[in-house]
């Protein structure tokens, strides 16, 4: 069981890394861009990278503020 | 598109982890014993050779659309992992990654452990060593490999560029048999994770049912946006140096490799 959340740890510090809250914005941009096309829709090219932008930003503010 | 970005974005992703790779090996190689250093190297290449031919081929059976949102997604989430520590380490808030003094901490552990050896390895310490160095760092390379090979269906391509990094970094390591404490990790560090980030939010976006203004080409203008946002975040975040940058306050850095 140790072993297994080792592992688990390491992955998730493997793709995640220091701050979830960047692979959230960025997983949330993609369900709203996916909505916006399929639902909507709206050809919504822009959203993702302003997202990416966006939570760079706030990131990189968190991390020098911490 | 061509297979030339892919094969420079791997090729400089591999050689940055190839030089800290590197640091390890030698440390192990010339304070302890060469046959097992290169033992422990040769099982961790063949380790991550295996995953390559095992989950390359298996990632491009998936539907494009599935492979793209996917792959795009990690791309993106990987590729900004890359800035953010490159733009903290280029704007003084993250103590750059000094690989001489790496070096000097990885051989005196190995001048500190004990001898044992198991099977056929004749140092146990050695082995260990340059297993998971080699190991550790090759797995970010073959995560690149992989999603991006599998994207633009070459994976064959993206081989031959973490291939080429690893000899010529290979190569200059047995030349100057010392770390390479002058290559500019934290600049290639940030191309990379510019190339990441603008692949991963094109192919995300297209997996998700966007439809690029200009198709392929609106990376002409994605690649030169992240790099130039990035660019920016680095300048606006800049605050003055002191004059050797290992001195910035531990309080005032960001935790982390």
């Amino acid at each position: 069981m140790r072993r297994l959340k080792s592992i688990g740890a390491f992955w998730y510090d493997f793709v995640v890394g220091d701050d979830w809250r960047v692979a959230a914005a960025v997983v949330a941009a993609l369900v709203l861009t996916a909505v916006l096309v399929h639902a909507a829709g709206v050809n919504a090219w822009w959203l993702l990278p302003v997202a990416v932008f966006a939570a760079l930003g706030w990131s990189l503010r968190r991390a020098i503020r911490s | 598109m061509t297979a030339l970005p892919l094969i420079l974005t791997v090729f400089v992703a591999c050689a940055v982890e190839a030089v800290e790779a590197l640091t390890i090996v030698l440390a192990a190689g010339l304070t302890r014993e060469w046959r097992s250093t290169f033992q422990g190297m040769a099982v961790a290449l063949a380790v991550l050779a295996a995953i390559v031919a095992v989950l390359g081929p298996m990632i491009t059976l998936l539907p494009l659309t599935a492979l793209r949102l996917v792959v795009g997604a990690l791309l993106a989430v990987f590729g900004l992992q890359w800035l953010r520590k490159a733009i903290l380490r280029a704007t003084g808030y993250k103590s750059l990654h000094d690989e001489a003094s790496a070096y000097r901490r990885e051989v005196a552990a190995a001048k500190a452990a004990g001898a044992s050896s198991r099977g056929r390895v004749r140092d146990w310490y050695a082995f260990t060593l340059s297993f998971k160095g080699v190991l550790l760092e090759g797995l970010e390379v073959v995560f690149i490999v992989i999603t991006f090979g599998a994207s633009q269906h070459n994976v064959g391509a993206a081989v031959i560029g973490a291939a080429a990094a690893v000899l010529v970094v290979a190569g200059t390591g047995i030349a100057v048999r010392a770390p390479l404490a002058r290559v500019p990790e934290n600049a290639m560090k940030f191309a990379v994770g510019v190339m990441l980030t603008s692949f991963g939010i094109f192919w995300g976006a297209e997996g998700a049912g966007v439809s690029w203004p200009g198709q392929d080409a609106a990376l002409l203008g994605l690649v030169p946006a992240v790099a130039l946002a990035a660019l920016g975040y680095t300048v606006l975040l800049r605050r003055p140096r002191p004059a050797r940058p290992a001195a910035v306050p531990a309080s005032r850095q960001v935790t982390s490799s």
